[in-house]
């Protein structure tokens, strides 16, 4: 029995230090995030990759032959500035179907909130280099030579270039970084933090998230793949500008 | 009380069997065999994947180390998994194809054998086309250019040795020996094959120095603009070296073999083979799924002006137009000396993996 008691006491405190604010009383549930994608309103799975079919703002032809991406520390925020920071992290892997659904794994109470967010990639408290063995042994991993820590996003597939040729495309999203001095790198921030706005929890709630692949090569910067599609880890302004792109990719769906 | 219920089934054993002490079933009580996880490894990935219907015993390993070292599985008796997949070449072989007991050569170079245990897609074979150990092991006994046996014979010949009733007795506590037996304790022999005490993995825990050369490499290696390796195989923070994924690293504009597109039908997936792991290809030579390469320098130079295009190519080959990522000879230099640097002398030489 002691020990039974020991383990809700640790449970409670394990609990406790990963929600802020929580309202007592109230009936808590997991809440799960799914995360669909579309390309300007036709609906991408793994079924559609690797055939060129989707045209970009640029009017570049292009497929997607891998996309995976990383989001993490789900936040739910209340009307009275309460929050409820879930810690941890889910890499979405479309190409294999995998972590599609994450479910949080912590339950919030049920109720309204006027805003769910989460944040895409690492912020820089999460971003330690090697820190996590599942993203190691996907080989998720930023080398060092260019800070170190993880990948946000790898999407990749092949557009047809300024001369009608197939050409490979890897849009990879990191921590910006100049590292044109090796031994003084400059850096930039490139996380951000997804806004999706108002949700209603129920008993076991379900939430949409959408990504429309497009918003990557749309805007502010129309992205021209015949300019930026390869060795783009590097390079420092590509990566700004996916940031800034990336801030209209993501949207709230359906949820019940 | 444990000890009286094993003493009575010691002694009805004894009353049921012959005098020939050789084929009394000994007493089934495995003795649970931890791996032996390298440190790096243990810092850096997921543990092992260990099916829970099949968990690593001494007995069971002892006895796949037997069998994989035993020509009783061909049909003739001349060859055995270590035929093909000898411990002196981080158990795959020195030519580029293997022949069979009939003398036929198959069309593939033998896939090293180390760190299965942490290929956690468990896909095995250049396409990938076995789901786990265990099954993998299916293949190669009846397999009519290579062991070119059937199981039936190899179960009837393993059941009448002198040997293994006995040690099968051990291992999973029955004489009646199976197929599925049989590739249990390969498989767990084979999950003792670990790697991970190469020079690079002394260098990263501090135990090791790296010449400037090979640290050059290693930077050539990990950088996007030049090697750009570390895409599909791995990192100082993944020890495996491989992503165990199947790629199209543009060998070919035209595919004699399909690779993982004959195993899914999927066109989009012909001409990709799994990504081998770097580690120790001081003494894996010949290179690609087809040992096309002899050396090292071969492997590099492709990657830097020879790639061929092709509509599956994977995207991470670079500059396809240019036939690669053109790094310098010096570069290649470098590269080539901290690619040696992940041969691990350790592990080949390990007594527990000679027969």
């Amino acid at each position: 029995m002691k020990k039974i008691i020991a383990i809700i006491a640790l449970s409670t405190l394990v609990f406790s230090s990963c929600v802020e604010d929580e309202i007592p009383g109230l009936q808590n549930t997991n809440v799960s995030l799914n995360f669909k994608h579309n390309f300007d309103g036709t609906t991408v799975t793994s079924t559609d990759f690797n055939a060129i079919q989707y045209i970009n703002a640029e009017g570049d032809e292009l497929s997607i032959e891998k996309l995976r991406y990383l989001v993490s520390d789900v936040t739910f925020h209340k009307s009275n500035g309460e929050k409820i920071v879930v810690e941890g992290y889910n890499l979405v892997d479309v190409t294999n179907n995998e972590n599609l659904t994450y479910v949080t794994p912590i339950q919030v109470p049920i109720g309204t909130y006027t805003n769910v967010s989460f944040t895409f990639g690492f912020d820089n408290t999460d971003n330690v280099d090697g820190a996590y063995a599942d993203l190691n042994s996907v080989s998720w991993n930023v080398p060092m030579m260019m800070g170190g820590g993880y990948h946000f996003m790898q999407l990749e597939g092949k557009f047809i270039n300024n001369v009608a040729a197939e050409v490979g495309y890897q849009y990879h999203t990191i921590k910006a970084v100049n590292n044109t001095d090796p031994m003084n790198l400059v850096f930039q921030d490139t996380f951000f933090t997804v806004n999706l706005g108002e949700v209603i929890v129920h008993n076991n709630s379900s939430v949409d998230v959408n990504m429309n692949i497009a918003e990557w090569f749309k805007g502010p910067y129309q992205w021209k793949l015949n300019d930026w599609h390869s060795m783009l880890m590097p390079n420092f302004d590509a990566q700004v500008k996916m940031y800034d792109n990336g801030q209209n990719v993501f949207s709230l769906g359906m949820f019940n | 009380m444990k000890e009286v219920f094993y003493i009575l089934v010691f002694a009805v054993l004894l009353s049921c069997s012959k005098d020939d002490s050789s084929i009394v079933p000994a007493q089934y009580v495995p003795t649970p065999l931890a791996l032996d996880i390298p440190p790096l490894f243990a810092q850096k990935i997921l543990p092992p994947v260990i099916p829970f219907t099949n968990p690593q015993t001494v007995e069971g390993v002892a006895l796949g180390k037997k069998l994989f070292f035993d020509t009783i599985l061909s049909a003739d008796n001349t060859q055995s998994c270590a035929t093909c997949h000898a411990p002196a070449n981080a158990f795959t072989d020195a030519s580029q194809f293997s022949d069979g007991i009939d003398g036929v050569f198959g069309n593939r170079n033998s896939m090293p054998i180390f760190n299965a245990a942490f290929n956690y897609d468990e896909k095995f074979f250049w396409d990938g086309r076995s789901f786990g150990l265990e099954l993998q092991a299916l293949e190669p006994v009846k397999n009519p250019i290579e062991m070119h046996n059937t199981w039936e014979q190899a179960i009837a010949d393993l059941q009448s040795n002198s040997q293994y009733p006995n040690l099968f007795q051990l291992a999973f506590g029955t004489t009646s020996i199976t197929k599925e037996l049989v590739t249990k304790a390969i498989a767990q022999f084979e999950r003792t094959l670990i790697s991970g005490n190469s020079k690079f993995d002394k260098y990263l825990l501090g135990t090791a120095t790296l010449t400037p050369q090979e640290l050059n490499g290693f930077n050539v290696f990990m950088d996007e603009a030049k090697g750009d390796c570390f895409h599909c195989h791995g990192s100082d923070n993944n020890p495996l070296w491989t992503d165990n994924i199947f790629h199209n690293n543009g060998l070919d504009a035209v595919f004699a073999d399909l690779g993982l597109g004959t195993v899914t039908g999927d066109p989009a997936d012909n001409g990709k083979f799994k990504s081998p792991s770097l580690r120790n290809l001081a003494f894996t030579a010949p290179y690609m799924h087809d040992g096309r390469f002899n050396t090292l320098d071969e492997v590099i130079n492709h990657y830097s002006e020879g790639l061929q295009n092709s509509p599956t190519i994977d995207p991470l080959m670079k500059m396809v137009a240019q036939g690669g990522v053109q790094i310098t000879t010096q570069e290649k230099a470098d590269l080539k000396a901290f690619l040696l640097t992940l041969s691990d002398y350790e592990f080949i030489n390990n007594p527990d993996f000679q027969n």
